[in-house]
């Protein structure tokens, strides 16, 4: 039963089965992606409320607003998450063809290299960190800098939560590989990668230009 | 991974029952169990915020009689009072408690979609639950900065718990947002995808649409909460300013300059305000359901009441700032979120109409859930109405922070909801515990309650006309307040401490008839919806036995002509060719 049907049956008018025997789910995908798409929402939420935070204290706090000088590692950084994501991408594809998926088989590799990939740009975004540190961009001298730090951390931690998800899946791929659990998680965690890459495009946007 | 037809799924998993008490009643995976332990932590911290507000009202009513009452302590209970009734006790028990208890037998699922997630949201509401009730034994106690947190008197030194208070008011509700979201993926996720054969979203009870709905404020909203909590830890810990202005302090510069009071209070409302709706929605859901039941009557105009439900959901988005026609905002803002605000009354007011007319020329049943849920629509009609008082820009300025808004969000988010909550849970009891309340009981403990929030309420609004400011530990110089104000005062803390001793019965009654109630059938007020038709009672593990059942009408069929009995269950396929779909002769 298409959706406008539904929402607009006068339920009070009809009886039986709309779908014949087949229940009909929302979305016709499993329950983890929906879930994920919900969080992905969530998440799109928050990075907003941020940002509005990030203009208004900017344009309509004390007038002490000071740009943070972007350090150059962001750009590496960037392009290990793009690259983080393009290889979830091909291991997604490549999950596709395989009969089955192990640690070592070419998805498994593809999947252990995107993983790698984002702790790369974690540790890249510790060391600009350190960098503005050195170069005395204090978190608390100015709002900039500490929207700088809070926004990039949170990011982070968004991140460091979805490699919370891989690391377990690459455990299973160790352990108890499963062929239709490892091509979920992979999805899942491409989805997840992709959202997170336009979310620092984002980010990495608002902290260069302002 | 492949799309299975619910079913196709194997339901052996679901089937199995956990075998040890651990694993039945405390790591517990099963939503039935959850929503109790949810429900449970909630009524407790709920009568630790009754027992905050009797000591306040006694500094009230007879100002300096209990001498430990000092201007800090009134401060931090009427905080942790706001808090703990909106958040921990309201929000959890609705969503966390009857959210987990109905949304899968409400529709047809053996349990959440995500059972293991489940379990997690109640643990981490209840670590939640512990580090807020930490804050009272620490240094400086808990912070009483009033429920709203406002930056930067919240983290200030002079306003009491500004230390280790406020950081732990924080992390319990960064805790609290991490439960809620666990659990408002699992109840979207199994609302959308979990319903049984035949139970289109049209065929769904109100109570799983306001839940539903709620669920989705909450998601969207608590962010709005998380972001504030941080920066303000941020502020606090970290000396950084984002809400915090130059200030001088002691007579010292400050190291801050330059933050933004009024950001803080922008982010806080966008939560506030959609969270007043996190705890209306259900209600609106659950009464739908207890009124109908009771009335032996469909609800009016069911598809109306869905979309008044988004509509409300939708718009409460829109109106946050009508908290903040006094902060100094820009004035255009104020016309904007009065123009919101009236609008949002339109669906409700519906809802209001629509609850009357499934009562007009109803089989009505007075017995305790109803009496419940008739009391709530004369509640929530009185605190809507002052509502419209208070969304005007210009009637809000002389009755800001007066009583007349202490009066008005009790009447409508703090009384409505939890006369809803007494009807949800004397109406569910016989599915919950397989026995029944005892009637006389419950019928004493309703119209105390009822009539005795009258008797604390009422009075409350002609406080707030003479003009008595709210937050005020004593009265100091207003001569504008005459002495009989006073007299009012005292009246209405004999009148908490009444209802409050008469909330005794109900826990007695629950108790009592956990063992010596009547034993109840499955389906004692012959009821439509799914729960009610659940082959043990209460249901077990997995709730349906062997095989899910089939909806093959809507959630309302009650007095239908010509039928056997005054009700017709979702599942009853009725003649063979009903089976096929179509419509009625």
């Amino acid at each position: 039963m298409s959706l406008y049907r539904d929402v607009t049956n006068k339920p009070w008018n009809t009886v039986g089965l709309p779908d014949g025997i087949d229940p009909k789910p929302f979305f016709a995908v499993a329950n983890e992606k929906v879930a994920l798409v919900i969080f992905v929402i969530i998440a799109c939420v928050l990075f907003s409320l941020l940002t509005v935070s990030y203009y208004i204290r900017m344009l309509l706090g004390g007038g002490d607003w000071v740009p943070v000088a972007t350090p150059q590692l962001l750009w590496v950084n960037t392009a290990a998450l793009v690259l983080s994501s393009v290889v979830f991408q091909l291991a997604v594809n490549n999950s596709r063809k395989e009969e089955t998926i192990r640690f070592f088989s070419t998805t498994g590799i593809l999947s252990l290299a995107g993983g790698l990939l984002a702790i790369v740009f974690i540790a890249g975004q510790y060391i600009v960190w350190q960098q503005l540190g050195q170069a005395g961009y204090a978190l608390k001298d100015n709002p900039a800098n500490s929207f700088f730090y809070l926004l990039t951390g949170i990011h982070m931690l968004h991140l460091a939560g979805g490699l919370w998800v891989w690391g377990r899946a690459q455990l299973r791929l160790l352990i108890a590989p499963d062929i239709a659990g490892s091509r979920l998680s992979l999805e899942l965690c491409a989805w997840y990668w992709h959202f997170l890459l336009l979310v620092w495009f984002g980010l990495f946007y608002l902290l260069a230009t302002t | 991974m492949a799309y299975v037809p619910l079913a196709d799924q194997d339901d052996a998993h679901a089937l199995h029952d956990p075998d040890s008490f651990v694993t039945k009643y405390i790591w517990s995976q099963d939503h039935k169990v959850i929503a109790i332990q949810y429900g449970g932590v909630a009524i407790f911290v709920g009568l630790i915020a009754l027992g905050l507000s009797i000591l306040m009202r006694l500094q009230l009513g007879f100002p300096d009689t209990v001498s430990w009452i000092d201007p800090a302590f009134y401060y931090q209970a009427v905080t942790m009072h706001g808090m703990i009734m909106v958040v921990y006790l309201l929000t959890a028990l609705f969503l966390g408690g009857f959210g987990n208890y109905l949304i899968p037998l409400m529709c047809g699922a053996r349990d959440m979609v995500f059972p293991f997630l489940n379990m997690l949201s109640f643990w981490f509401y209840f670590l939640s639950v512990l580090i807020l009730l930490a804050s009272f034994f620490v240094t400086g106690g808990p912070t009483g900065a009033g429920w709203t947190l406002y930056a930067p008197q919240s983290i200030s030194p002079g306003t009491p718990g500004s230390g280790a208070g406020i950081l732990l008011m924080i992390i319990s509700l960064a805790v609290f947002i991490v439960a809620f979201t666990m659990g408002g993926l699992n109840y979207v996720t199994t609302i959308l995808q979990a319903r049984t054969r035949g139970l289109t979203l049209m065929r769904l009870p109100l109570s799983i649409w306001g839940i539903f709905t709620a669920t989705v404020l909450g998601l969207f909203a608590f962010p709005a909460l998380l972001v504030s909590a941080i920066m303000l830890a941020f502020d606090l810990l970290l000396g950084t300013s984002f809400f915090m202005p130059a200030m001088m302090q002691l007579g010292e510069q400050t190291d801050t300059s330059g933050g933004s009071p009024i950001l803080f209070q922008h982010l806080f409302w966008f939560f506030g305000h959609p969270e007043v709706y996190i705890v209306a929605l259900p209600a609106f859901g659950l009464v739908s359901d207890v009124i109908a039941t009771h009335a032996r009557k469909n609800i009016f105009g069911y598809r109306m009441m869905v979309w008044a439900i988004i509509a409300i959901g939708g718009l409460s988005f829109l109106v946050w700032a009508h908290h903040m026609y006094v902060s100094g905002m820009n004035p255009y803002f104020g016309f904007f979120f009065a123009t919101t605000t009236l609008i949002i009354a339109v669906p409700t007011a519906l809802k209001v109409y629509n609850w009357v007319l499934t009562l007009w020329q109803g089989n009505i049943r007075l017995n305790t859930p109803m009496l419940f849920a008739i009391g709530f629509i004369f509640t929530f009609v009185h605190g809507g109405l002052t509502g419209l008082f208070l969304g005007n820009v210009v009637i809000d300025v002389p009755l800001a922070d007066t009583y007349f808004v202490v009066a008005h969000f009790h009447m409508v988010m703090g009384v409505s909801p939890v006369l809803v909550l007494y009807a949800a849970l004397y109406h569910w009891y016989p599915k919950m515990t397989g026995r029944m309340y005892n009637e006389s009981m419950g019928k004493v403990h309703f119209w105390c309650t009822f009539l005795g929030t009258y008797a604390i309420y009422l009075p409350m609004h002609y406080l707030g006309f003479l003009g008595v400011p709210r937050r005020y530990f004593e009265m100091g110089n207003t001569d504008f307040v005459p002495a009989s104000a006073q007299a009012l005062n005292a009246n209405i803390t004999l009148a908490v401490i009444f209802v409050a001793a008469i909330q005794v019965l109900f826990f007695i009654n629950m108790f009592w008839s956990l063992r010596n109630g009547e034993k109840s059938s499955s389906n004692p007020w012959g009821a439509t919806t799914l729960e009610w038709q659940t082959p043990d009672n209460p249901p077990k593990h997995g709730n349906w036995g062997e095989e899910l059942p089939t909806v093959y009408r809507w959630a309302y069929d009650y007095s239908v002509p010509g039928a056997k009995e005054d009700f017709i269950p979702q599942n009853e396929p009725g003649e063979e060719y009903e089976k096929t779909f179509h419509e009625r002769g």
